[in-house]
């Protein structure tokens, strides 16, 4: 392991294009107003503030529908901002960029291309040479224990090894943010269970800015500094939790403290998917 | 050895039908006047290949139909991807391809003629726009389908607007675009044969409404024959072509 994270690390160095550290997000009374094809336009976002430190593990929870999603997306710059701003240590947000990477609750690979190829894309983007981007990619694959699969398509894996592929496709470009769209939600209770660990391993020795979206408590408690709870539509931050414990680790899970947060966390969210549903229902 | 045996009994109703042919003939329920015996149009078959006048006939066929389909394929992927991701070129081409999709595209067999003569390059224009619409369609679907997903994935890898055009959204397409080729390889051989029947002064359809209109029906079935397996053989090779690109799909 040690000898996999040295050449990933000398694989990073080599790197012609970084960002200047500060990745703290700024979100500014975001406001986003969804409109779909036919029928009227749906307040998704409403004046949403929010500050996400440098380097800090922040989980967006809130019930389905309440926009956890979308916000993740407006700081990702895939859609477009309706009202209010996002400003990433001073630039603010217009467009996608490699200083955001994403990681998607489907994955998301290219599914013409072999995991290897899929990792070397946005190496080649960010214009290294052949051998670097091989030696890159095979650092990164060899990181999230897909060493073996090189050559495989994504048709051929299953879930827990098509995400782990897309975890090192984004990892290898090195973004400063890291953005997770419920990255674990399609995966079973074992694997999910197992890239948790995984997640937290890899974010504990290479510091990255997290926002991970997701509707599971016990995950959000388990692997977050910080907890934002949405509200239900139209999506506000209700309450933002601290969720800092003296360490993390499968001990923490049975621990008393623990179990405490989740509860909290939970009778804050209840309210919320309460409302939430009773509104789909009228 | 099962495998084989398999894939041959998917042939048992052509020979079946074959078999069927050479009796009713023989035992002159159909008179030869309408339809010359299976044995007897096979050996004109082997009389033309022999001579070998019936080849210069299918290249030139197949040089028409090669640049008329290789034009539309060109044209209708680069038209329908561009359809679906620039909305000033789908607000012009749009309606376009969808009033002349449902054309008879034999109906323009004439027109190209009077507008462009009776050489190759009527029958190119006419095999071209026929066979380009299916294909535009197909790529339009196929790229309009694409998920956002990947898209948003390759943009914030650092892809430009530009990059995901071609590396995202025309591979995504590509399942569909292969099928909408295929259906073009099909409607290529009709419209190839029918504009070469109208006038020509060689090809297999040439040849056949020759040998037709000199009574010489062996000859004539041979050849119709012959551009019914040159179309089968097509499809099945193109279908082979398109499993290997397609491997990753599993």
């Amino acid at each position: 392991m040690n000898v996999v994270l040295a050449k990933s690390k000398s694989a990073v160095t080599a790197a012609p294009v970084q960002l200047d550290g500060i990745a703290s997000i700024r979100i500014d009374g975001v406001s986003h107003e969804y409109r779909p094809p036919h029928g009227r336009p749906v307040q998704a976002l409403e004046e949403i503030s929010l500050e996400i430190r440098d380097r800090e593990f922040l989980a967006l929870l809130g019930p389905s529908g309440c926009g956890k999603s979308t916000l993740l997306y407006l700081i990702g710059g895939f859609l477009p901002i309706t009202g209010g701003r996002i400003t990433i240590g001073d630039r603010m947000v217009t467009e996608p960029g490699p200083d955001r990477g994403i990681v998607f609750q489907h994955f998301a690979l290219f599914p013409w291309k072999t995991v290897r190829e899929n990792v070397v894309y946005g190496l080649k983007k960010l214009g290294l040479r052949r051998e670097d981007r091989e030696q890159r990619a095979q650092a990164y694959i060899d990181l999230v224990k897909l060493t073996g699969f090189e050559n495989s398509y994504p048709s051929q894996l299953s879930g827990g090894m098509k995400q782990r592929a897309a975890l090192a496709r984004t990892l290898a470009v090195d973004p400063t943010i890291l953005l997770m769209d419920e990255p674990f939600g399609a995966l079973d209770a074992q694997t999910r269970g197992l890239m948790q660990e995984e997640l937290l391993s890899i974010w504990q020795r290479q510091r990255k800015t997290v926002v991970f979206v997701t509707h599971d408590v016990q995950e959000a408690v388990y692997l977050s500094e910080r907890i934002a709870i949405m509200s239900a539509r139209p999506g506000r931050i209700k309450e933002i939790v601290d969720c800092t414990f003296p360490q993390r680790g499968a001990a923490l899970l049975k621990s008393p403290s623990f179990m405490e947060k989740v509860e909290y966390v939970w009778n804050v969210v209840r309210q919320e998917a309460i409302v939430a549903q009773t509104e789909t229902a009228t | 050895m099962i495998d084989r045996a398999v894939r041959l009994s998917r042939y048992l109703p052509l020979i079946l039908l074959a078999a069927l042919w050479e009796a009713l003939t023989r035992l002159g329920v159909v008179s030869d006047l309408v339809l010359p015996p299976f044995t007897s149009v096979m050996t004109s078959w082997f009389t033309l290949a022999e001579n070998g006048t019936m080849f210069y006939h299918i290249g030139t066929s197949l040089i028409r139909g090669a640049s008329g389909l290789g034009l539309a394929i060109a044209v209708g992927t680069t038209l329908g991807v561009l359809m679906a991701w620039v909305a000033p070129i789908r607000v012009v081409f749009r309606p376009l391809v969808q009033m002349f999709y449902p054309v008879p595209k034999s109906a323009l067999i004439p027109l190209m003629m009077i507008w462009i003569g009776v050489g190759d390059a009527s029958k190119i224009v006419v095999i071209f726009l026929g066979c380009m619409l299916p294909v535009t369609m197909s790529a339009f679907n196929g790229a309009r389908g694409v998920d956002r997903v990947l898209i948003w994935s390759a943009r914030s890898l650092g892809a430009t607007r530009g990059e995901v055009l071609c590396e995202v959204i025309a591979p995504a397409a590509l399942p569909d675009i292969l099928a909408g080729i295929r259906t073009a390889l099909a409607l290529s051989f009709l419209l190839l044969v029918s504009s070469e029947l109208l006038i020509s002064r060689n090809g297999v359809g040439y040849l056949i409404s020759n040998y037709g209109d000199a009574g010489i029906y062996t000859s004539m079935f041979a050849m119709v024959l012959t551009v019914s397996a040159l179309g089968f053989a097509a499809d099945r090779l193109y279908l082979a072509f398109m499993n290997r690109i397609l491997a990753w799909r599993q």
